[in-house]
């Protein structure tokens, strides 16, 4: 890519102005350190940040508005009668030329404006890299320049380089920030062109759940119905089977493993237990399908259960001890984290070593361990492949754990896979699917957080 | 086994009580080790019934590592290990019979920093009575708390806030909190590791005073880095030095006409 040419020079560049700032600032005060306001690295920060830094933001604003700009240039130099397609037409023939210039032979014989107006391209291009490069030259040189000017000894470099670093670190947090409701928006706006079509009600309060939509009028099974709740019932029901699995044993070994364990046992078990959190999932996903599935229903065809080769059970159980690591890891963290002292005041009257970790330890690592179970519930709920693998892909109303339930996110798998056409209510339902997941974990994060902010026992 | 006896001090003053029917507790040549260093070596004395007996010494001479022997509080640190006989009312603690749970019933400890539960005033104060069911309804409970508060010299100030957190206490308070803690389960023993060195003075007016106190009733030992504070709150001293036991006397003579010649030095200030 040319463009990182480019930043090598600019950071080049940078390091130059690094550089020269040090010198520069150190000769100011004839090697006496001391007399500075900042450390010579200060200055020499100073100077590259001033280089670089409205380089780089031109180098930005160039690569987006660069090629819409030469489009425009490019399509008011074809014939005119081009010049008048429609709109889409208009971009079809945009997207030939571009073809052309990087190379890549639409027809066989493509016309002769074609050819022309893909070399101006080119050539648009190529002008417009040597432009950019001299123009971020000269904004360097001139920002090195003017870095160099303000270094006086009393100029204070070290606040303004901090200032500038804060700056940075806060344009990464809203990266984040602005990644999330980015996210958030475009699920939000495919579920609205969704519920245009399909009425709210018929979606949360459904108890059928079939999306199908008809291609012909007549065809057998046209009618679909999206009704979420038996999707909700087999994502409560394999989060909740996973959950019994995984709180007790996460939990118990968390404590047996801050509070019983001799450190060698611990050096061992600990690291075993993250080794499980490194399993993929799709792993887990074989281990349900292959093993526990076929285990459950024997196991259920003895006791004369009728088990299904496909069971939630099974889903359940293999995503339960998935989540183990995450809460008895976590858990471990925070129940060491809790200070001697309390320890040893329990012990000192007399409390055994259970009544301590019952009545003291954990509920001072209450709110962490809060967090942990639900960081567990948003796994379980997320989770994918185990339960595509292991649960099966019928959406059916019930309680019975041995009986082949779906998810929310199977059912969005399931409806994004192959080719699909983006207007049809079977496709958009998978982002109100999203959208009613995005809630759900919402709203856990919420409870937790309350939970914790009422049970939380201050302690310090 | 003791290792060798070159470095060991034989301990001058009276370091056994000639009154048997006042011992409440007695040590005999008790070692302490941390793996393979001896932080005790060789200590026997007498701790007599209802008086305050002072450890002092410099930092690290191992007073607190003998007062937590005497509640077994080492045996929480893995790599500590107790020799020698240590005996509360004539019996070993350290026998094979003895449960080092229910021996901390009858001897409370008081730590360094005040370390309340983060729970409320009450229930810092119910806890022990709660585990070791001394209460058989919330009547006695409350009955239980409030007499603690009240021999701690709390309950006054923190009436009308029983359900506020503990560790919402001053530090003086929260060290009162904690004396209320130790004595809610009627121990007959009171173990005091440095319990003001975390106050102000003011604050540890106030304990030396509850400490004065509390001595009608319990037999006490405190472990002070303050020579002053061993000489206003206790009736015997004991001086430690490298894991010996150097000196015990009458605080009075300690003080006035120490015999050994570190003894000396250390209460006139010349080290420590």
């Amino acid at each position: 890519m040319q463009y990182a040419y480019l930043l090598i020079l600019i950071t080049l560049l940078s390091a130059i102005g690094y550089y020269l700032g040090r010198q520069r600032s150190s000769r100011l005060v004839k090697q006496e350190i001391r007399r500075l306001h900042s450390l010579p690295g200060h200055y020499g920060m100073y100077v590259a940040l001033w280089c670089s830094v409205p380089a780089v933001i031109i180098l930005g604003l160039w690569i987006t508005l660069q090629s819409s700009a030469i489009e425009s240039l490019v399509i008011s130099a074809l014939p005119p009668e081009i010049q008048s397609l429609p709109q889409e037409q208009l971009s079809l023939v945009l997207n030939d030329i571009i073809n052309i210039a990087g190379g890549i032979i639409v027809s066989d014989a493509p016309d002769e404006f074609l050819l022309a107006a893909a070399g101006h391209y080119n050539q648009l291009k190529g002008t417009g890299f040597l432009a950019l490069a001299a123009l971020l030259m000269t904004v360097c040189a001139g920002g090195l320049a003017m870095g160099m000017r303000y270094i006086r000894p009393d100029m204070r470099a070290r606040i303004k380089v901090e200032r500038t670093m804060q700056a940075l670190m806060l344009l990464c947090s809203a990266v984040a920030i602005v990644t999330t409701i980015g996210i958030v928006l475009s699920v939000l706006f495919e579920s609205i062109r969704f519920f245009n079509q399909i009425p709210v009600t018929d979606f949360l309060f459904g108890l059928k759940w079939s999306p199908q939509i008809a291609i012909r009028p007549d065809q057998v099974g046209a009618s679909g119905s999206f009704g979420i709740v038996p999707l909700l019932a087999g994502t409560l029901m394999i989060s909740l089977i996973a959950m019994l699995v995984a709180v007790p044993t996460g939990l118990m070994s968390a404590v047996y493993m801050s509070e019983y364990a001799s450190d060698k046992i611990r050096t061992v078990v600990k690291p075993l237990l993250e080794i499980l959190a490194g399993i993929p999932t799709v792993v887990y996903g074989f281990f349900a399908a292959l093993t526990v599935a076929p285990f459950i229903r024997e196991m259920g065809g003895r006791f004369g259960i009728d088990v299904s080769s496909e069971s939630a059970l099974a889903a359940g159980l293999v995503m339960g001890i998935m989540i183990i690591p995450f809460i008895s890891s976590l858990s471990d963290d925070v129940i060491n984290a809790v200070p001697q002292e309390l320890r040893d005041a329990s012990l000192s009257i007399g409390a055994t070593r259970s009544e301590t970790v019952v009545r003291v330890v954990l509920p001072a690592a209450l709110p962490g361990i809060v967090g942990s179970i639900l960081l567990g519930v948003s796994r379980a709920v997320g989770e994918t492949m185990i339960v595509v693998m292991a649960a099966g892909l019928t959406a059916k109303l019930t309680a019975n754990p041995f009986e082949a339930v779906t998810t929310f996110t199977v059912q969005i798998v399931t409806l994004l896979i192959g080719d699909q056409e983006f207007d049809s209510p079977k496709t958009l339902a998978a982002f109100a699917l999203g959208l009613v997941l995005f809630v759900i974990t919402l709203c856990l994060n919420v409870i937790a957080l309350y939970v914790v902010r009422r049970y939380r026992e201050e302690y310090e | 086994m003791v290792r060798s006896r070159d470095d060991i001090v034989r301990t001058i003053g009276k370091p056994l009580l000639a009154d048997d029917e006042r011992v409440k507790i007695s040590c005999r040549n008790v070692n302490v080790y941390y793996g393979e260093k001896r932080a005790i070596r060789e200590v026997s004395v007498d701790i007599a019934e209802q008086e305050v007996t002072a450890f002092i010494g410099p930092s690290g001479c191992g007073k607190s590592t003998f007062l937590r022997c005497i509640n077994r509080m080492n045996d929480t640190i893995k790599s500590c290990r107790v020799e020698g006989e240590i005996t509360l009312d004539r019996e070993d603690i350290y026998d094979r019979n003895v449960d080092p749970v229910l021996l901390r019933a009858r001897i409370g400890m008081v730590f360094q920093k005040p370390n309340p539960f983060p729970k409320s005033i009450f229930e810092n104060v119910a806890y022990g009575p709660r585990i070791h069911g001394l209460a058989r309804n919330k009547s006695e409970l409350d009955e239980i708390v409030i007499t603690s508060l009240e021999k701690a010299g709390l309950f006054s100030e923190v009436k009308d806030q029983l359900d506020h957190p503990g560790t919402g206490l001053s530090g003086g308070q929260q060290q009162r909190l904690c004396i209320a803690r130790a004595i809610s389960v009627q121990p007959e023993v009171i173990l005091m590791d440095e319990p003001c060195s975390a106050l102000d003075p003011i604050a540890t007016a106030k304990i030396e005073e509850l400490i004065d106190e509390l001595r009608r009733n319990f037999t006490i030992i405190i472990v002070t880095h303050s020579m002053q504070q061993a000489a206003r709150v206790s009736q015997r001293t004991a001086f430690f030095h490298l894991g010996n036991l150097v000196e015990v006397d009458d605080t009075n003579t300690i003080f006035v006409n120490p015999e050994h010649k570190l003894t000396q030095d250390y209460i006139t200030g010349r080290y420590g």
